[in-house]
This record gives C-alpha cells, structure tokens and sequence, in this order.
C-alpha cells in the first residue's frame, strides 16, 4: 500500500470530471470522489479508504509537463469498501448498463483510455464482430499477456457480456503468436465456459496492437479514413477493459486499479497490480532501478513519454513504466536532412507519404498536411524509427495536427464572436428604432390628449371621465418584427 | 445561309435569356469579397485598424482604400493570408504596432462599482451585470479587444494574458541539433 496516492480527475478522453469532495473528508475505497462531466467522460473513485488531504494541482504524466487538477488521498490502511452494487446484465437495458460503467469509471485501458459507455453506443450501426485485442500496443509491453494467463474467466465472462450488450454475432480474440501461453490459457477457458469464442494467432508486427490495424489483420475489413470502427460493424476492446467491464458489472466494482509493466533498467521486471494514483517512484523502489538508470517512459518505447519527475501518479492509461539508461535506449544521434528515401512510406501501417507529411509540417503547410491524410496518422513512431537521417518525423505530425486543432477551434470562436457582434448592432438599431417610434407615439398620444382637453373644456361636460384615454405608449411602441 | 444565321441568332437569343435570368435569380447578395476577408480577420472587433469592427475593415480593404497590415490581433500569419487572397504583396506592421499575447478581461470584482459603461462598450456582449450591481466577464466570449479597459471610472477591469494549461497546451514545432556534414 503506497504511503498517499494522488488522483487525477482526468484520466480519460474527453472531459475532466468534476470534484465532489474537499480537503479532509474521509473517503471509503471505491466512493466517488469525480463526477464524469460532458458526453465523453469518466467517473474517478478513490481507490482505497483513506483521508483527502489537498485537491490542487500536481505533477502529472503529460507531455506538456503542466501540472493538472488532483486528489492527494492518504490511506489508511483499512481499505474498507464502500456498499457495493452489482447488477445482471441480462436484467437491464444497453442504457442502464452504460450508465453503470459511466459512473464506475471504466476506460479502455489498452492506452488511449476512451470512455468505454460511448463504445457500447453503437447508434444505428449493427455490430457483426466483436473484437478482443490481446496484443501488446508496444514491445517491453507484458501487461496483458499476463492478464490473459491469469485472468482468463474474467476477460472471458466480460466478453460474453459485451457480446449480448452490443448482440454481437461473433466475438474474435487477437493474440499475438509470441504469446503461446496466453493462447493456450483462453482457447482452454472458453472451452471450459462453453463459450463459442474464436483465439486468432495474429503476426508481431509492430504496430499490431492498434484498433484499426488489428481489425484489418483479423478481419480483412479496413476502417475508411475518418470513420469509427464501428460504422463497417466491428467493435474493438482491450482485454483488461473486458475484465474490468465484468466487475463493475458483476461485482459492482469500480476500475481503482490495473496491472503495470514495470521494466527496463531495474532489477526485477514484471508486471504488478497497482492502485491507481500510485506515485511512481514508490512502485520503481519496488523493482530497484540500477544506478545508470537516468529516466522513465510511461507507456512503450515508440509511443511512451519521457516523465518530468518520478512523483507522478500512475494513471488509468499507464501500462507500463519503463527505466532508461543510455546503454538500454541511446540519446538520438543528430538529425540529418531528410534524403528522400522513402523507407518511413514502406513502413507506415496507414499506408501515408511521411516524408511529404514531414515537408508540409515543417513548412507549416497546414492545408495541404490535411488533404495527405495527416489525422490518418496514429503516431506510432515506426517512420522516426527508420528513418536513416533521424528525423523526430512524429514530433512534427503531432506539432502539425496540435495547430490545426488549434486553427479549427479559433476559427469556430471567431464565428461566435462575429455573429454575437452582428446580432449587437442589430439590436442597437432595433432599440433606436422602438426609441424613436416610441417617442413619436408619444408626442402623438399628447397632441390628441390635449385636442381632446380642448374640446371637452370647450363642451364644458363631465363626460370626461367616460372617455377612453389615448393608447398608452407601450401599445403604441411593440415593435413591427 | 440564311437558316445559319437564325439559327445562330436563336441561339444567342436563348442564351442571353438565360444568362440574364440567372443573373437576376442567382444573385450574390452582398460582396462576397468582403466576406472572404473578413473570414480572415480574427474577429475581436477591438478597432485598432481604425475602423468600428472588422467587416467595415474588410469592407475598406476590398474597396482598396486600406492596407493589409492594420490588424495586430490577426498578427503576421493574418497578413500572409490576406495577401495570399488578394494576390497583393505582404507588407509588414507599422513600427509602432504592439503584438500583444492573447488575452481576457478580467473584473476586479470588488472594486466594480456598476456604473454599466463597460457592458456599453463591448462588441460582443460579453458582459453581464446590470446599474448598481457587480458586473463580471463571460470568459468563452470574450474575444480580448480591450475596449472595456478605457471606460471604467474606477479602472478594475484588467487584461491578463491566457495562461497555458494542460487543457489549451499544444505541440511545439520540434526543435533538435543537427549534424554538421564535413
């Protein structure tokens, strides 16, 4: 049990969520301290009982190496549960049961750690294929192998619930061949739950482990340019988010922590279960890191990100945390220029021209990125890897698609701000106008008002009091539009 | 030779027919010129080029009475664009142009008085409040033209520059040493 956890409130795609207790309150393990915010969100539990300390901003793992919004828990040791609330699936509509993984926190815990509820909204799509990814996103990645080894009912059983959720008509298993114990380990538990589920033997090509790549590889289907997967009638998850899918369902338990590949430079490499918000140099004196160890990656090694300071927390995305030293991974060489060679285009798994991606992203040619496809990049880093001048290619991709998200949402704001600016002046216009016509009935309403005083002083009658007034000047002035 | 000419005339004749009722009926309202420069310009109505918002802005330069470079929030990529689409030659800021980091009003809450001038000044109703009560900014509107500054009488509204976060951080363009070839 780590000496305090600190915990994110955003560790999904999407929104942050929102706090929902304050410094000093005693939280049970699983209570909900952040409520999921917006469409694309996710719930965030405590993962073990404990006291709230501080709700500030700390140290995260992000590339920007900002610091972001967390809950410092400090535990105390009771890990006393809160009253946990299982549900049948078989009981419930599609509705309810996304609802129950939205507030159980559940995401896809492959890496990119999408809201898992949004994926179980397949709208107006029929899903034929329901797809397990069991392979590895990255090499040095072990996590679900030893998932699949260990808790193979688990996956298995939240598959079937995902199969009947999404009424799927066949549910694939994608293993990696360099994972035969992992094979043998499923193919003999589906077969022992009597389930009709297929194990795939995929090939270990880096990057096999992605969504859409792993699709085509199992299917023969590939996802077009733009488009989500489940659009051609496949769904795709990751192992682990399988298992976790099968408690919060079953157990009723919130996703509070997950198996970490811990490995690299240290002295014990394996895989441990870690509470999320772990800090990280607690779980690294667990594996004793060797002394030339001079960094850390969370995630692989092509994808991963180097971590600003080891106080980090472990998050949901984390799947690995890997010790580097310059003997394991050498600082890159100096960049060359970019000779052409094409090799970055033999290895693209989306079939792209990185090097004209990389002409256009480096001259800022924003435009022209787009129509090559640049957001049909999944950043995996195999053209970097190659390339023979050591040209950080990706770097650029992600500098190139970071501005024109940047572009698309300026311009949106200015829209906003053009049309709030139009519809101000048009309502100044129409104010002058009631203005002035309010004025005039007015001036009109006196003139027939004293008319009228003329001639009832001229009658000198009391029929005065009988007589309608003029129109007040508020029926006068409504305006015309 | 004759049946040629008719038949030419006739021809002409329907043509003409055509290409003036679509003249009439496809009618492009407004100069659409204008409102491809002022897609271009940002938008923060803050008339610093000297005119009263960016489409009478838009609007002088298609007429070809104002340079394209009087708009500081659109900055040097906004010239380039401007350029680009008029076909004209880029042309720099004056020297005394001020490029400023983008930036939200910000009311000093406690000082404001609610004497309503500011909510009078801002192009984009940014601002709520009524006479006599707190006014305050509503930030996603605020397009950081500073036109609120000016007017307050107790000076409260202030413009800091917009912080970079976690949630607006974006990619750098990369930087990395190359390798002196001999």
């Amino acid at each position: 049990m780590p000496s305090r956890l600190v915990i994110p409130f955003k560790q999904h795609g999407g929104e942050a969520s929102k706090p929902q207790v304050k410094a000093g309150d005693h939280v049970l393990k699983g209570q909900l301290i952040g409520m999921p915010e917006g469409y694309i969100s996710g719930a965030i539990h405590a993962p073990t009982s404990g006291t709230i300390t501080a709700i500030d901003e700390q140290p995260v793992a992000h590339p920007s190496e900002l610091p972001d919004l967390c809950a410092t828990l400090i535990p105390d040791g009771k890990d006393e549960w809160i009253q946990l609330e299982p549900v049948d699936y078989r009981e419930h509509t599609s509705e309810v049961l996304q609802q129950k993984l939205r507030m159980a926190g559940v995401v896809g815990l492959g890496g990119a750690t999408f809201p898992s509820d949004i994926k179980l909204r397949t709208g107006k799509y029929k899903i034929n294929t329901l797809i397990l990814n069991g392979a590895e996103c990255e090499p040095y990645i072990t996590c679900d192998d030893l998932l699949m080894r260990e808790h193979a009912p688990e996956i298995l059983r939240g598959a079937e619930i995902l199969r009947h959720v999404l009424d799927a008509g066949e549910v694939l298993i994608g293993i990696e061949d360099n994972k035969p114990e992992a094979i043998e380990a499923m193919r003999q538990e589906i077969a022992e739950l009597g389930f009709d589920f297929d194990v795939v033997a995929v090939p270990t090509i880096y990057p096999g482990g992605g969504v859409k790549q792993l699709i085509k590889v199992m299917t023969g289907l590939e996802v077009p340019s733009g488009k989500l997967p489940n659009e051609i009638g496949v769904q795709c998850f990751n192992v682990a988010t399988s298992r976790t899918i099968f408690r919060a369902l079953e157990l009723g338990e919130p996703l509070l922590s997950r198996i970490v590949t811990i490995t690299g430079n240290v002295r014990h490499p394996g895989n441990y279960d870690a509470l999320i918000g772990s800090p990280i140099d607690e779980l690294i004196a667990g594996v004793e890191k060797l002394p030339d160890t001079n960094g850390y990656i969370m995630g692989g090694p092509m994808m991963g990100i180097r971590l600003p300071s080891v106080e980090v927390p472990l998050v949901k995305a984390t799947n690995c945390i890997i010790a580097i030293s310059d003997k394991l991974f050498p600082p890159a060489p100096p960049a060359l220029p970019c000779i052409r060679c094409t090799r970055c285009v033999e290895v693209c798994p989306v079939e792209l021209q990185p090097q004209d991606l990389y002409w256009f992203s480096k001259a800022k040619e924003f435009g022209k990125a787009q129509t090559f496809s640049l957001f049909d990049c999944i950043e995996c880093g195999a053209c970097s890897y190659v390339c023979p001048s050591h040209i950080p290619l990706v770097q650029y991709f992600r500098f190139a698609k970071s501005e024109i998200r940047v572009r698309a949402l300026e311009k949106q704001n200015a829209d906003k701000a053009r049309e709030r600016h139009e519809f101000r002046e048009y309502r100044i216009e129409r104010e002058k106008k009631e203005k002035a016509e309010r004025l005039a009935a007015k001036e009109k309403a006196a003139l027939a008002a004293k008319e009228k005083a003329a001639l009832v002083a001229q009658e000198g009658a009391a029929a005065s009091t009988t007589e309608p007034p003029a129109p007040t000047s508020t029926e006068a002035a409504l305006p015309k539009e | 030779m004759l049946s040629a000419l008719l038949v030419m005339a006739g021809v002409a004749i329907v043509l003409g027919a055509i290409l003036g009722f679509s003249a009439i009926k496809f009618r492009v309202e407004g100069n659409p010129l204008v409102d491809k420069i002022d897609a271009i310009l940002p938008q923060t109505q803050c008339g610093q080029c000297g005119f009263p918002g960016c489409k009478p802005y838009a609007t002088s330069i298609a007429g070809g009475e104002s340079e394209i470079n009087k708009c500081p929030p659109g900055g040097e990529e906004g010239i380039q664009k401007l350029a680009e689409l008029l076909g004209v030659e880029p042309i720099p800021f004056g020297g005394d142009t001020e490029i400023k980091p983008k930036a939200v009003a910000l009311i000093d809450e406690d000082n404001c008085i609610g004497c309503t001038l500011c909510i009078q000044a801002c192009p984009v109703d940014a601002i709520v409040g009524a006479a006599k009560q707190m006014h305050t900014i509503v930030e996603s509107e605020c397009t950081g033209c500073e036109l609120c500054v000016a007017p307050c009488p107790v000076d409260c509204i202030s413009m800091p520059p917009i912080e970079e976060k976690i949630t607006n951080w974006k990619w750098k363009y990369p930087v990395y040493s190359l390798a002196r070839v001999n």
